[in-house]
């Protein structure tokens, strides 16, 4: 994932867009800036209303930016229509032609390119082993499955070779089998196509598997963008921490003890944390820190560690889940594999400890 | 299937079968039988001659030694009918797409509105508002003066009243909701994605109005297309007026027969003939616009 020299795919600029006016105006993209790298697959993540699709739908073209550029390789697109950029989508819900077969959906693109008639059908032909659909060139698209479509949609937003291909939560209307199939197909389309993915998604499994980096949105702004292991092992705010994966956040006020920073917890006692800059940051600022439960672990009461009470045990084959609560009733979980089979020890009610490693703790900004 | 169970199906869809014999069926029946009877000398028909007359009269003409002599006034005005008729439905089309075309880009509410205000002709009379034409288009009236005013036209009288062009103005603006509302219809129902989509892939306006729009709405041009065509061929009030008589159409040829001439076989074979062409433009677009099943091939 090294940085890739050259300019960037796409540029947005201070992006803000607001839709209605007046008392009703709606802000749904507020001062976006982001840089997307060539060959990248880009996910755009966040809750419906984030303003993800907004901003998928300005660097379309479908919407104009009430303030800020999009630049794509350095060339400003702001003002020019979705027919004059090289950037093609797959909609939510494919839009297919259904008055045109498959192979017809698929030349769509070439022909308003102008490209003569062979080389559409040689295109369609290659296009179709693409997506592995031989032989379904003359089938109307509602004779194919959900999946069927998805895959014309994608070869007919393919076919005229786009610089950046947008997809708006392409795979939402897929069944769960079908969707990690769907995942798996379109990393492998990116990297052998080499073009650019735009991926917008609600679903945090889906983008974390998927892209080669995340920017997690949040009320029309971008929280954090980075690889799906900084996202996950180093969140920096709160919303991302608790949008993807399961957290436990503890509040708490910075001290120092021994040159180390030391966490004051709510429940009265203290945790070590570690990292650069920690030690400077003065003593008694509140802090909030996320701890993703399979970092934390359980260890018996005579133990180092924040005293805990167990609460529901929830067993789930490969792993179990305890919801244990702290001496303030702050409640905490624990993910464990059950490496040994099933631990019988830890019943409701029991008291233990919880042992977080210094490296599990990520300090949040907010 | 259980005798009872065949005569309870027949007397749940027997009110239908009812209306459609005694208000469709028999009408007919009557008509097609006038079509074949000897005409009666002060009009009505004489009940127990039968003839093929009406339907010889209406190609060829009979000569004082009883031979057949090929008669093409009645095949001129059917010619005629059909020529107003299409240029009606070409007028209305032209008018009535573009219109369903921007009522459906309206907003919901907006939408609404527009479609009330397209039907509010209905509500009035059909001859007034022929009457109302008759005043627009004389000598001297709106037409002839805004056309004199925008300077399109030399500065005399047009004389556009009374002529084919006026009654075919006429039956456009008498037809017209009946091409503007299927249309809209078959509009409103297009995924507006697929207008993006078209837009996504290279099409500019005019490309994705011929490759997307038009052929998704031509289900509703096609009904249209035939709402308009055929009442315009049984046009009647409308060429009476407008037409003051030189353009006669079909309408008004068995009005006559009915009326003045006194002749109802022929009238009633007439409105047969009318019938049959109808039925057959019909099937063409049936045949042409049968959806396919779905899923079938």
């Amino acid at each position: 994932m090294g940085d890739r020299v050259g300019t960037p795919a796409i540029e947005a600029r201070s992006l803000s867009k607001v839709f209605g006016a007046g008392a009703d105006a709606v802000r749904a993209l507020d001062d976006v800036s982001l840089t997307i790298r060539q060959n990248e697959f880009f996910t755009l993540l966040g809750p419906s209303g984030c303003g993800k699709t907004t901003l998928l739908r300005l660097i379309g073209g479908f919407e104009q930016p009430s303030q800020g550029d999009v630049f794509l390789e350095g060339q400003q697109l702001t003002g020019l229509p979705p027919f004059k950029r090289p950037i093609n989508t797959v909609f939510q819900s494919y839009a297919l032609f259904p008055h045109l077969t498959v192979g017809q959906n698929i030349a769509f693109g070439l022909e308003m390119l102008g490209r003569p008639k062979e080389k559409r059908t040689a295109r369609v032909e290659q296009m179709l082993a693409l997506v592995k659909l031989q032989g379904y060139a003359n089938r109307k698209p509602a004779q194919l499955s959900g999946g069927q479509q998805q895959r014309v949609a994608l070869a007919r937003a393919l076919a005229s070779q786009p610089k950046v291909l947008l997809l708006d939560e392409p795979l939402s209307a897929l069944d769960l089998k079908l969707r990690k199939e769907m995942q798996i197909e379109l990393k492998r389309l990116q990297t052998e196509t080499g073009i650019t993915f735009v991926f917008v998604t609600h679903d945090q499994e889906e983008a974390l598997t998927m892209s080669d980096r995340i920017a997690v949105m949040d009320s029309g702004k971008i929280l954090q963008i980075g690889s799906p292991t900084e996202i996950y092992e180093h969140p920096q705010r709160r919303f991302v921490a608790d949008f993807i994966g399961e957290t436990n956040f503890l509040e708490g006020r910075i001290t120092e003890a021994n040159g180390a920073a030391v966490a004051q917890l709510a429940c009265g006692h203290n945790l070590t944390l570690n990292g650069p800059g920690q030690k400077g940051s003065g003593g008694g600022q509140r802090v909030t820190l996320a701890v993703r439960p399979e970092r934390a672990e359980i260890v018996p009461p005579q133990g180092e560690g924040l005293p805990a009470t167990v609460g529901a045990v929830v067993y789930m084959g490969t792993d179990t889940t305890y919801h244990l609560t702290l001496a303030d009733g702050t409640p905490f979980t624990v993910r464990s594999q059950n490496h040994e089979g099933a631990r019988l020890d830890l019943a409701s009610g029991a008291a233990v400890k919880i042992r977080i490693a210094p490296a599990a703790i990520q300090r949040l900004a907010d | 299937m259980t005798g009872s169970a065949t005569s309870k199906r027949f007397l749940q869809i027997a009110p239908a079968l009812a209306i459609i014999g005694f208000f469709m069926l028999a009408p007919l029946g009557l008509m097609a039988y006038v079509s074949i009877l000897e005409k009666g000398l002060n009009g009505g028909v004489v009940w127990d001659l039968h003839t093929s007359e009406a339907y010889v009269n209406f190609i060829f003409e009979r000569d004082l030694d009883d031979s057949l002599i090929l008669n093409t006034d009645y095949l001129q005005i059917f010619a005629r009918s059909f020529g107003l008729s299409l240029l009606t439905a070409a007028l209305a089309l032209a008018i009535g797409f573009p219109t369903a075309l921007y009522m459906s880009m309206q907003p919901e509410g907006r939408r609404n509105l527009l479609i009330f205000l397209v039907t509010i002709p209905f509500w009035t009379n059909l001859l007034v508002r022929n009457y109302a034409w008759i005043l627009l288009l004389r000598n001297g009236g709106l037409v002839e003066n805004l056309l004199h005013w925008l300077g399109i036209a030399a500065d005399q009288p047009l004389g556009l009243l009374y002529t084919p062009y006026a009654v075919s103005i006429g039956l456009t603006y008498s037809y017209l909701p009946f091409m503007v509302l299927p249309i809209y219809a078959s509009l409103e129902k297009l995924d507006s994605r697929l207008i993006e989509a078209a837009f996504d892939l290279g099409a500019d306006r005019r490309r994705a109005l011929l490759r997307v729009i038009l052929p998704l709405a031509a289900p509703g041009i096609a009904a249209g297309c035939v709402l308009v065509f055929v009442p315009a061929l049984g046009a009647y009030v409308t060429p009476e007026l407008l037409g003051g008589g030189k353009s006669m159409m079909i309408g008004n040829l068995i009005q006559s027969q009915f009326g003045a001439a006194r002749n109802w076989p022929f009238g009633a074979a007439l409105a047969f003939a009318l019938l049959t062409i109808v039925l057959l433009a019909m099937m063409v677009y049936l045949i042409r616009f049968r959806r396919a099943p779905a899923g079938g091939h």
